[in-house]
Formats: structure tokens, C-alpha cells, sequence
């Protein structure tokens, strides 16, 4: 098993006539992930590398192919209304790649979903891998934009705001043997669809992750309210990591939630937090892999 | 983005927040004939974004860039000292900050001073208002001394500011008769500034009342979400780039986020994420960034060459440290781009460069076969070590 997405899940992608969309569609293709259908309005009746079918609304490609999740990979200004799209199709999942999106909109949209059995991930995130058994871990189920050769599939769960940073980690672990149930990025804006806690909740109860790697940045409080239920409530080991202790307060670096405000949200905090919770929190960015192995004792 | 407080000023004339009459000047002329129309009790302030700008002090000895004047003469003559001074406040470091405006506005009498601000709260997901009946003062220290004299209130995102609420804080407040009909006037007018305009904050500090039974804003600050201006266009249009690091303008017009710091690495990387993490471990082997800067996920040569010239722009930078995962950007294309950057600059501090990830032997294969004179490293603890010894040596 592994949470979210399993290697039989039927994906679309929003934006697939795009240079972004196209681009990382195909590498999902090669992944070897089921890619079943793209969503342009507009374009429907065309094809995607020859095999994919586009269609005009998710509700036709959901009909037509039968998938499960959507990628989002629309420009900011269209990218809340692409995500009700795929909330209104009856998507179980829907990961928002796009950054750059309005916050208001994203707070609309969080409303809106009020109630609605769709799961968000993201926005402004990488997306999920669940890696497959093959050779660099191909045959996955490969959403968004993460490198798919750096996983191996095995028994870690990772969960992170950031892009490179995870793939930084997932390379650790990979080099050091230690393969992953699933990768999620949560992504780095202030308003998102999911937290650390959520998937930390989900990691906890999939039965092919033994240990949780959990990757944190300054700005808002998502990796201590993770923490606080974890140190109740986890029967897993977790090691962590949380950028931007050297960051300036009152900047946003980079990611439009990394940012410590009013004294809150900063990496001292966390890391206390952290570490109050039992959890093996790493020195430094190159210390990820090393503090996993010695979370699992 | 931050604005000027005569803009926002401005900005509650159009949306009906009631503020005390005012003008921006930016000559001791202007400041007279603006005086002139308000008559006497007139505030001169000095338009910079920063606090604290009544206790400072300007370089050129005048002390205060906020006063109390009552002739359109004597506020001539105090614009004067301010246009063109560069002021000191506890917010501006010591490199102060250039005056360029000043505001001349009724100086109102007070009766009392509250607070007001709007707020993108990402907990509840939700715009929050956030009320006092302390204000003039330093907010985060009313939290922290007397949390029960402050009062939240959550807004629906999809339903928008009830009249309820709007009563709940003004009797929170103690407003009663006309002050709170013009409280809840004041409140609903702002709210939709807030949300129309695309805000993560609005604050007034002071709210005042008048002794004559007004309810005036007295100051405003805001901060608008970078990701909406596209569709604000005349909100864009009032970044003021003089009020920023001028390496952070250069870097933004080549889509390059860079944060200028006081240390003497510099630090080059692809991700927010790992850039903020590149920062830390410069820090915990012994050093000190110099920057963050984050160069995007896709790349080119040109952006690569322009972030090391604004990296050595900064007199500080002793050493560089490049750290690149490659997960779909190829590390080649990034090798050629610092080899490219390197001839065109001139370097002559050390460089350590670690690559990783998407055809990484292809990307050092070019550092190494390039006369280029770099450190190459493996890790990123062996990529911040080497840094920090370079200088060292």
C-alpha cells in the first residue's frame, strides 16, 4: 500500500497543452504512470503525445476514462476555478502544481470545498510519487513535477513544503537504501489544501510505511499542531527538518508562507516543538537521511 | 508590497475610510500651498516605509520626521529640512532611508485612540479584524501585557462581513449612538478595500476619536499579496523601488528572488526550499550568508550569469557557494551557465559549486574541463565546509 495514489491510479491533467503541463505530463508518461486523459477547453477531440485524449471539462475526461485524480498546471489567474472544476467532476483528488496563485482565491476555493469529498494538495507544490518497483523506481504514480529517478520504492513516508529540499531528502534516503511508501509536497503557499498533519495521520495509518520523514519551513504554525497530535497519537518514528532558521523576519523567502510575522512562525519554535514531540529533528539539510536512520533506531 | 501612507491615504478617500484632509508634496512649495488650504494645526510627516519615523533622527542633525506646525510658512520650512535627507529610525538600520514626500495633514485632536487591522489569517483560513481599545502603541505588546483588550472576529470567506459582527465589535469597542454607525461605516468600507484590492493586511493604528465626535483613521499601513497585483495594475503601479535594496529591484527584473543579508558567503540555488536550507548550513558550519537567492526550477544561462553579477555587486561577498539539485533541470546547462558567468564577471573570490541530480556527470564534466578555478563538492555539508574554509584561508 501507500497513501493517496498507488500505481493503478488513473490521473488527468488540467493545463496539458501548455509548455509546463506538457512537459511534465510526458515525464509522468515515461514514468510509467496511467495518464489517462488532459483537459484543455477548447481543445477537446485532440491528442496528447499521440495516446492521451484531451477533452474540454473534466466531468467529459472523468466520464470518458474513469479517472481519480487531477494535476493542475493552469496559470495563476484560471487555476481556482480549473480546481472547482475537478471538485465539481467528483475528482477523490486533486494536486494544484501552479504557483503564484491570489490567496483570496485560494481562500474562496478552500470555502467552496467545504463538504466535498475531493482532497486538495498544494497548490504552489511539486506533487505526490508513490514510487514504482522497476528500474529507478519506474511504474510509479508520478503527479506534478519531482524527478521520478531519484525515488525507490520501500517504506518511508516523506511529507514537505518544499520542491528541491524533498528531492534533496528523497536522495538521501535513496542512497542510503531507505525506499519510500509515498512523497507528498504539500506546497509553500499560506493557504493550502492539506497539511503536515493530515498526511502525517494518513502516513500513520498505511501499513507499508514504517517510519515519516517530515519536512517544515518558517511561517505559519502546520509542523506544530503536526507535532502535538504526533506525540500523542503517531506509533511511527519521524525525523525532521525545518528551513529558514537563518531567514530574516518579516521576508518572505521564496515561498509565499515562509515568512516569520508578529514573532510567530519561526524555526526555533518548530524545531522546540519538534523535538518536544520525540521527534529526531536534523542538524542540518545534508543530516535528513542520517536522522531517519536514527529516528528508526 | 508595501505602500506609502499618503498613498494609502489616497487609497481610503476612494473606498470612503473618513481620514483627516492631507496632501503629499514633494517640494517646500508644494508643502506650503497644501498647508495653506488646511489653515493651522498641520502635521508634516516624512513618507518613508518605515515606523518610528517621529523619534528619528535625519543625517543631516534635524531631529523628527514627524511635526507639528501651525502656518503654511513654518511647514515649508520643515519640508524643506526633510526632502532630500535620508532619516534614521529603530526600523531603518543605520543606512536610514531617502525622503523624497512628505504629507502635510490636518493635525486632528484626540479624544481616544483605538486600533483596527484586517488580516489574512491562514489558521482559519479566513480574512480576521482585529480590534483595541489600546491603540497608538505597539500592538504585539497590548497581546502580550493585556490579550483581553484586543478582540477577533473571523469573516465567512464566501458570505463576507456580517452586521452583526460589525455590532459585536463596535460594542467590544465601547462605541455607542452616531460613533458606532460611523465605526460600522468606517469597518464595512474597509473590509472591502481589504478584499478588493487583494490585501494580507490593512492596520490602522491609530483609530482616534475626535472631541467633536468623529472617527478618523490617523495612520494606515498595507501590505498587498504579490501574487494578485496582475490584476491591480494601478496598485502595482504605486511600488515606490526606492524603498527597496536596490540588489533586490535588479534581481526581481531577471525573475530571480533574492533577499540581501549582512553575511559574506553568497548562495546560489534552485527551490526556495533548499535556498533557506543552503542558509542554514553555511550558518551551522561557521558562516554567514550573504543572501538568499533562488534562481527558479527552469533556469537559463542569462539568469544564471546576471544572479552572480548581483551577487558580486555586494562588497561584503568573500566566496560563493552554487548548490543545484537538478531534479528535471539539467545540471549541464546550469554548468555552462557558471562557466559562461564566470568569464564574463571576472571572478576572483572562491567558488564552491555542488551539483546533484539530472545528468550530473555531464554538468561537472564541463565545471572540470573549463579553466574556470572552483571548488567542486559532493554533498551540501561538504559544499558549506569548503565555503567557510575558503574564506578562512
Amino acid at each position: 500500500m501507500s497513501i493517496l495514489v498507488d500505481e493503478n491510479t488513473k490521473i488527468l491533467v488540467q493545463g496539458i497543452t501548455g509548455s509546463f503541463g506538457g512537459r511534465h505530463a510526458q515525464l509522468s508518461l515515461d514514468y510509467g504512470t496511467k495518464l489517462v486523459a488532459g483537459v484543455t477547453p477548447g481543445k477537446g477531440g485532440q491528442k496528447f503525445a499521440d495516446q492521451v485524449p484531451i477533452f474540454d471539462t473534466v466531468a467529459e475526461a472523468v466520464a470518458e476514462t474513469g479517472a481519480t485524480v487531477s494535476a493542475i498546471f493552469v496559470p495563476p489567474p484560471f487555476a481556482g476555478d480549473a480546481i472547482l472544476e475537478a471538485v465539481d467532476a467528483g475528482c477523490d483528488l486533486v494536486v494544484a502544481i501552479t504557483e503564484g496563485i491570489p490567496v483570496i482565491d485560494m481562500m474562496r476555493v478552500r470555502a467552496a470545498m467545504q463538504g466535498k469529498k475531493t482532497r486538495l494538495i498544494g497548490p504552489n507544490c511539486p506533487g505526490i510519487v508513490t514510487p514504482g518497483l522497476g528500474k529507478d523506481s519506474h511504474g510509479g504514480c508520478r503527479i506534478g513535477i519531482a524527478p521520478g529517478y531519484i525515488h525507490k520504492r520501500g517504506k518511508v513516508g516523506v511529507v514537505s513544503r518544499s520542491g528541491t529540499l524533498t528531492y534533496e531528502a528523497v536522495w538521501q534516503l535513496t542512497n542510503l537504501g531507505l525506499g519510500q511508501s509515498t512523497c507528498v509536497g504539500i506546497g509553500g503557499d499560506p493557504i493550502n489544501g492539506t497539511t503536515h498533519l493530515d498526511v502525517l495521520k494518513m502516513f500513520n495509518d498505511d501499513p507499508e510505511t514504517e517510519a515519516i520523514i517530515m519536512i517544515g519551513e518558517i511561517g505559519g504554525s502546520n509542523e506544530e499542531a503536526a507535532a502535538a497530535w504526533a506525540k500523542k497519537n503517531c506509533k511511527k518514528p519521524i525525523a525532521a527538518f525545518i528551513a529558514g532558521a537563518t531567514a530574516p523576519p518579516g521576508r518572505r523567502m521564496g515561498h509565499a508562507g515562509a515568512i516569520v510575522s508578529g514573532g510567530k512562525g519561526t524555526a526555533a519554535a518548530k524545531i522546540e516543538a519538534l523535538r518536544d514531540a520525540g521527534i529526531e529533528v536534523a542538524k542540518n539539510p545534508s543530516d535528513m537521511g542520517q536522522a531517519l536512520v536514527r529516528a528508526m533506531g | 508590497m508595501n505602500i506609502h501612507e499618503y498613498q494609502a491615504k489616497e487609497l481610503f478617500e476612494k473606498f470612503g475610510v473618513p481620514t483627516p484632509k492631507g496632501r503629499v508634496a514633494g517640494t517646500p512649495e508644494e508643502a506650503k500651498a497644501a498647508a495653506a488650504e488646511i489653515g493651522s494645526n498641520i502635521v508634516v510627516k516624512a513618507q518613508v516605509h518605515a515606523g518610528g519615523r517621529g523619534k528619528g533622527t535625519f543625517k543631516n542633525g534635524f531631529q523628527g520626521g514627524v511635526h507639528l506646525v501651525q502656518t503654511a510658512d513654518e511647514a515649508a520650512d520643515i519640508a524643506g529640512k526633510m526632502i532630500g535627507q535620508v532619516l534614521v529610525t529603530h526600523q531603518t538600520g543605520e543606512e536610514g532611508k531617502l525622503v523624497n514626500k512628505i504629507m502635510v495633514a490636518d493635525a486632528v485632536d484626540i479624544e481616544k485612540e483605538y486600533y483596527l487591522a484586517i488580516l489574512m489569517d491562514r489558521e482559519s483560513r479566513s480574512p480576521v479584524i482585529v480590534a483595541s481599545t489600546e491603540g497608538g502603541v505597539n500592538i504585539e505588546e497590548v497581546a502580550a501585557e493585556t490579550p483581553e483588550r484586543i478582540f477577533h472576529q473571523a469573516v465567512h470567506p464566501l458570505l463576507g462581513l456580517q452586521a452583526y459582527e460589525v455590532r459585536k465589535l463596535s460594542a467590544k469597542l465601547g462605541f455607542g449612538g452616531d460613533q458606532a454607525k460611523q465605526f460600522g461605516k468606517l469597518l464595512s468600507a474597509l473590509y472591502r478595500l481589504f478584499i478588493e484590492c487583494d490585501c494580507s493586511m490593512v492596520e490602522i493604528n491609530p483609530l482616534v476619536t475626535t472631541p467633536d465626535g468623529r472617527v478618523l483613521a490617523l495612520d494606515a499601513k498595507f501590505d498587498f499579496d504579490d501574487n494578485a497585483l496582475y490584476r491591480h495594475p494601478e496598485i502595482a503601479a504605486l511600488h515606490d523601488p526606492t524603498e527597496e535594496d536596490p540588489r533586490e529591484v535588479e534581481a526581481a527584473k531577471y525573475h530571480l528572488n533574492y533577499i540581501g543579508l549582512d553575511g559574506n558567503i553568497a548562495c546560489l540555488v534552485n527551490g526556495a526550499g533548499l535556498a533557506m536550507a543552503t542558509m542554514d548550513i553555511i550558518k551551522h558550519c561557521g558562516g554567514e550568508p550573504a543572501n538568499f537567492l533562488d534562481v527558479g526550477g527552469g533556469a537559463t544561462q542569462e539568469q544564471v550569469t546576471n544572479a552572480f553579477k548581483i551577487i558580486l555587486g555586494d562588497p561584503k561577498v568573500k566566496a560563493i557557494l552554487v548548490n543545484i539539485f537538478g531534479g528535471i533541470m539539467d545540471c549541464d546547462v546550469i554548468a555552462k551557465g557558471i562557466v559562461a558567468a564566470c568569464k564574463e564577471v571576472d571572478l576572483n573570490i572562491p567558488l564552491v559549486v555542488r551539483l546533484e541530480g539530472n545528468n550530473v556527470e555531464a554538468g561537472k564534466r564541463t565545471l572540470a574541463e573549463s579553466d574556470v578555478a572552483l571548488i567542486s563538492a559532493d554533498t551540501l555539508a561538504d559544499a558549506a565546509e569548503k565555503a567557510v574554509a575558503a574564506i578562512a584561508a
